[in-house]
């Protein structure tokens, strides 16, 4: 019997090897396949549970309706799943979110960005070398102790500088989420700022321009993308965190703009509630809508950053002579 | 290489405008990046002062009692790992064969481009997105089911260690994914080339070539997972994490004639990250509990940044080592 068969280059390759190398793809594809199922999967419950909530709850009645307030006589927006009458409102969640997350990202795109400019152009080599790993670092301080710091020392701080209207705030818990935001904001930046070739740089000194010059007017214009991007994902990270948010702003579920009284995020609801609603209720599928909607909130952000990079890359690869 | 010749550069600029201006925005960036370590370092240094009092044998071991004085996070220690362990004996296999399907193997480059664009939006979901996953489910879709169709009571359909371990692999699985594809991608195409050309089949280059020197990139990538999920409090609020435990959830695994005691994966667990949580917003007593508080979070931390400093240094030398070989 012929064990061997014949390649394309006329060398005998034993039938065993040629099953082994199909058998070994097959295998790897079929992992491969199932990572995809699995994000496919995730999606596809997510979105079927919150299709349940909307059948149930209604559109209408997550953003649209206003019930009495307990306390006056006006109509407001309210979270209030577990009462006799039940209120399915996500404005004062939604609000609450931004109300965390946006302070927090123009605190940590000051920082992250100013950061990233200085280890990348001002710093020197080795000092870089130090702290752009110590700062990277803290992206990975798990955030149940940066709340459990807000609790314990933020909040004297907070407390004795500002005299907040709650104890437990927004803007408490925007300053624990601008430390996990600083480390994501400083990386990207300080990545884009470096993929700018150093030609660019030494043409701008040599027209005349000084350090300061060279920054605002060249390098920081050709970086704006990247720069932008890392806002972005900043924004989307600040949105889905939810530990510090949990501990930090107190949860409370009225409507404010006030950024010193306590909010309710969606995140600290889904968090909050989920361990004591009973499967299939409404506010079991509501809580799903709410992650269905941070999905979505996180997956557009990240798409947006994500193409705003792949520009970015596309642009500088003009200038490589 | 720096650009510190913009020193020179100065004095042929006459403008004493244009120097202010520099020398003012510098001094700003320099600020700001100083004010953040400062805080950074605030922290760590905070944590360890006041944490490291409280570090005896005792604390380290004991179970919980509901007396802070003999209190230990013994059973949460445990618990952590425990979790860390099944999660990365989840994660890890279908990770690092998934990146390699993907970097080697997929041709459809299209197909290609969309599971790296999932993986990217996968690391980008909220944590507590997978909690709600892994209650909807794992816990009530696929537990319930297997308990049906075995009858096993009520033995997979309610929260526990494996269903919060299945959840934070998923959390953790881009992490390992991108790590190993970055690392497979480093390796240069001359070295693939040079082994095709001796004959070596696309298994045998991917075994004998590829895999040994992408190895420490991806322990990186691995070790970095075991910290994230172990850091993470958020997925396993509602997945069967316990506030108090006094004894490990054992049970015995028989082998032959022995009898190997291994922690239940069916029952409940204390996580370290969940304790922190736990104390800091609903203890009795704070002031008593406070100085235990510190002691868990710095527990905590030391674990995230020993296994973090771990991948940092391993990195390091990863892209040293490639740097060495791909530079003739």
């Amino acid at each position: 019997m012929n064990k061997n068969i014949n390649s394309p280059y006329n060398k005998k390759i034993s039938v065993k090897s040629v099953l082994l190398e199909k058998a070994v793809k097959y295998f790897f594809m079929l992992n491969g396949y199932v990572t995809l199922f699995l994000i496919l999967l995730i999606f596809i419950f997510l979105l079927n549970e919150a299709m349940h909530g909307l059948n149930t709850i209604t559109l209408g009645e997550f953003f649209f309706h206003k019930h009495q307030s307990a306390v006056s006589s006006s109509y407001v927006y309210q979270w209030y799943p577990t009462s006799s009458e039940p209120r399915y409102s996500l404005v004062p969640l939604i609000i609450g979110s931004l109300l965390t997350a946006i302070p927090a990202t123009i605190i940590s795109s000051v920082f992250g960005i100013a950061i990233g400019i200085y280890l990348s152009e001002i710093a020197n080599p080795k000092l870089r070398e130090i702290l752009k790993p110590f700062i990277e670092l803290f992206s990975s301080i798990p955030t149940v102790v940066l709340g459990f710091l807000l609790l314990t020392i933020g909040i004297t701080i907070i407390g004795d500088i500002f005299h907040p209207a709650s104890r437990l705030n927004a803007f408490l818990a925007s300053i624990g989420l601008s430390l996990i935001i600083i480390p994501t904001i400083t990386t990207l930046t300080e990545d884009a700022l470096r993929s700018i070739p150093n030609d660019i740089r030494l043409a701008a000194y040599s027209l005349g321009a000084n350090k300061w010059q060279t920054i605002t007017k060249i390098i920081l214009p050709a970086a704006i993308n990247g720069a932008s991007a890392s806002i972005i994902l900043g924004l989307g990270r600040a949105i889905g965190e939810t530990m510090i948010v949990l501990m930090a702003t107190g949860n409370a579920g009225e409507i404010t703009i006030n950024i010193f009284k306590s909010v309710r995020t969606m995140t600290a609801t889904i968090a909050a509630e989920m361990g004591e609603v009973s499967q299939s209720s409404p506010h079991y599928y509501a809580l799903f809508f709410i992650g269905f909607s941070l999905f979505v909130i996180t997956f557009i952000l990240n798409l947006i950053a994500d193409l705003i990079i792949s520009k970015m890359k596309l642009h500088l690869k003009k200038y490589d002579i | 290489m720096t650009y510190n010749s913009s020193k020179i550069l100065l004095t042929k600029n006459k403008s004493l405008k244009d120097y202010i201006k520099e020398n003012f925005g510098i001094i700003i960036l320099r600020m700001l990046t100083w004010i953040v370590v400062l805080i950074f370092l605030f922290i760590i240094v905070i944590i360890f002062y006041n944490g490291s009092d409280v570090i005896t044998w005792r604390f380290l071991l004991n179970p919980p009692s509901g007396d802070p004085q003999k209190d230990g996070i013994g059973i949460a220690i445990i618990g952590t790992l425990a979790v860390s362990f099944l999660m990365i004996l989840l994660a890890v296999p279908i990770g690092i064969l998934s990146a390699i399907y993907i970097v080697e193997y997929a041709e459809n480059d299209r197909l290609k481009k969309i599971i790296r664009i999932s993986i990217n939006n996968l690391a980008g979901v909220p944590s507590i997105v997978f909690g709600l996953f892994g209650l909807g489910f794992f816990v009530l879709v696929v537990g319930k089911n297997i308990d049906t169709a075995l009858s096993t009571g009520l033995l997979f359909g309610k929260p526990s260690l494996l269903w919060a371990s299945a959840t934070l692999a998923i959390l953790v699985l881009p992490t390992i994914i991108v790590s190993t594809m970055e690392s497979l991608e480093r390796i240069p195409a001359e070295q693939r080339n040079a082994a095709y050309g001796l004959g070596a089949s696309k298994w045998q280059v991917i075994r004998k070539i590829v895999f040994p020197q992408a190895r420490p990139g991806i322990l990186t990538g691995v070790i970095l997972a075991i910290s994230r999920g172990a850091g993470e409090a958020a997925p396993v609020l509602f997945l069967g994490c316990a506030f108090f435990l006094p004894h490990l959830p054992l049970t015995y695994l028989n082998v032959g004639f022995f009898s190997i005691p291994i922690i239940n994966p069916a029952e409940q667990f204390m996580f370290l990250a969940y304790n922190v949580f736990n104390l800091a917003t609903q203890s009795p007593n704070p002031e008593i509990t406070l100085p235990y508080q510190y002691g868990t979070v710095l527990i905590l931390i030391s674990l995230v940044l020993i296994f973090n400093i771990t991948a940092v240094i391993f990195r390091y030398k990863f892209r040293k080592i490639l740097d060495e070989v791909t530079t003739f």
